[in-house]
């Protein structure tokens, strides 16, 4: 009965004005599924000088090592948790970051602009120094992200933004056990203490701790982030093969080894720990008799 | 000073002694009956694009040494190369493999081809293909895929016909020795198409004599 009503008042409003009509057909057929998006294909960054920055920012994406190399202070690219130039689905893409900001961010406790987003990744994942809001690479980066944006409808949680979020697992999660997942699947890249690896200079691998990983302030560092990335995209072109308890064990693995300080530190890593970091993060516990993020 | 020379004098011999094994190996067989190896892959180690036989020369000696070794044990299958490898002791492998690490890289030119297949290749080899979870060749095998040590052997300079067979042989298994299963994933995702066009752009990549991963 209720439907009739739905179909007949649709229908009278089509008869009314095809404008409305439209409208009330996106209400009736309002998605619960997350939206799918494809980011625009490379070949159509246009020749012009938008195209230039889009490029620009791209270049930027792939080797911020050399492309914006006085912002960062360890051996880290944004393509490392942003896979596919910031393209991948469930890897964080830019497309689907892009489009939810301005966004409120408990992390600072304030709206933050995607400018600001993007000093946050400098700050933190690239233990460096943000760019200016109006400097070339801030500029250069936003504009790539706008790019693979194009068409993406503002404000939407689109399907595979972010990285994905794994159920806690069913037992405790374990660095022994993360250890031998580690040493099975990951060390032939990331090497036996985390380190990465270098040819000729020039980051092939990246590394997962240590003086040159991305720092204790960092989103990945937290083992919820680090587990659901994972999950959905290690081993490199494996992604989803790793059962959800082994992605929980070799997360809390790899995060319980020492990296570069929290930028937010003032001198006390309890006060620290108390103030920014929580259950997810082993950010001032004891490991192997030394109390991480104390070493500094 | 003394221990030096000493060290020295007795080194010498055994290195030429090393390489004149080595040279016997690769030019007239091994005594137990191993095929010379340039028999196949060429005097220079530069292997033999139309039979598909791969590139030697410049490879990383421990891939090489591995190679041999999972062509004894059947991880790596292949009719021609298993009795070979069977025929030779671990001593002999680690020198032949010793050997053609040293060679130089033969010159490569680019042979040309199919511009719009080449440019298809090119986009797989440098960027992937993250619609189907394929990621760039040259993201694990290295700038220009000259290769990462023992893991991530060179991809450029070998012929299109090696290139597609091995890519062949890690979807049906017969070779499986690829660390952490990721060959056999990749290659499980790539289409004929995309065989085709990667295999035609890395066998098109130029090589300077010498250079060498």
């Amino acid at each position: 009965m209720k439907n009739t009503i739905a179909i007949s008042i649709a229908l009278a409003m089509f008869a009314m004005s095809g404008m409305t009509a439209a409208a009330s057909k996106t209400t009736a057929t309002a998605p619960t599924a997350a939206p799918v998006f494809t980011p625009p294909n490379e070949d159509s960054i246009p020749n012009d000088e938008f195209g230039k920055i889009v490029r620009q920012g791209k270049n930027i994406f792939e080797d911020t090592q050399h492309y914006a190399k006085q912002y960062v202070g360890n051996g880290m690219n944004c393509v490392n948790c942003h896979l596919g130039a910031g393209s991948k689905s469930d890897s964080s893409p830019l497309w689907g970051a892009y489009i939810r900001y301005p966004a409120y961010r408990a992390k600072n406790n304030k709206v933050n602009t995607y400018e600001e987003r993007i000093q946050g990744c400098f700050k933190f994942s690239m233990n460096g120094k943000a760019p200016a809001v109006d400097s070339p690479e801030m500029v250069a980066l936003v504009t790539y992200s706008y790019w693979m944006a194009t068409g993406a409808p503002v404000g939407a949680k689109l399907k595979g933004a972010g990285y994905p979020e794994l159920a806690k697992p069913a037992i405790t999660p374990d660095t022994i056990r993360g250890k031998t997942v580690y040493t099975e699947s990951c060390q032939i890249c990331h090497g036996a203490n985390g380190e990465g690896k270098k040819v000729d200079g020039k980051s092939v691998f990246p590394p997962l701790w240590g003086s040159e990983a991305f720092n204790w302030g960092a989103g990945m560092h937290r083992i919820n982030t680090a587990a659901g990335f994972i999950k959905a995209n290690m081993p490199l072109s494996k992604g989803n093969t790793l059962t959800d308890q082994q992605a929980w064990d070799v997360a809390t693995y790899v995060m319980s080894h020492e990296r570069p300080q929290d930028p937010r530190f003032k001198g006390d890593v309890a006060q620290t720990k108390k103030d920014y970091h929580d259950e997810n993060c082993k950010y001032g516990e004891t490991v192997d008799g030394k109390v991480l993020g104390a070493a500094h | 000073m003394k221990h030096i020379l000493l060290t020295a004098l007795t080194c010498i011999p055994l290195l030429a002694q090393a390489d004149e094994v080595a040279q016997t190996i690769t030019t007239q067989g091994s005594k137990q009956g191993a095929t010379a190896c340039m028999a196949c892959h060429g005097a220079d180690g530069g292997g033999n694009a139309a039979a598909g036989f791969p590139r030697l020369a410049g490879l990383n000696e421990a891939y090489i040494a591995h190679q041999l070794h999972d062509f004894q044990t059947g991880k790596r299958s292949n009719p021609i190369m298993q009795p070979i490898a069977k025929a030779l002791t671990d001593n002999e492998i680690q020198l032949v493999a010793a050997h053609y690490a040293a060679l130089p890289v033969p010159t490569i030119t680019p042979a040309g081809g199919d511009l719009a297949l080449l440019r298809k290749g090119e986009t797989i080899a440098t960027k992937g293909d993250w619609n189907h979870e394929i990621p760039a060749c040259f993201q694990c095998h290295g700038a220009n895929g000259l290769g990462i040590e023992a893991s991530f052997p060179a991809i450029t300079g070998q012929s299109a016909t090696y290139i597609s067979n091995q890519i062949a042989a890690w979807k049906s298994g017969t070779r499986a020795n690829d660390p952490v299963g990721l060959m056999k994933s990749v290659a499980n995702k790539l289409s004929a198409d995309q065989v085709k066009a990667v295999s035609a752009f890395l066998a098109n990549q130029p090589l300077t004599n010498g250079s060498k991963k």
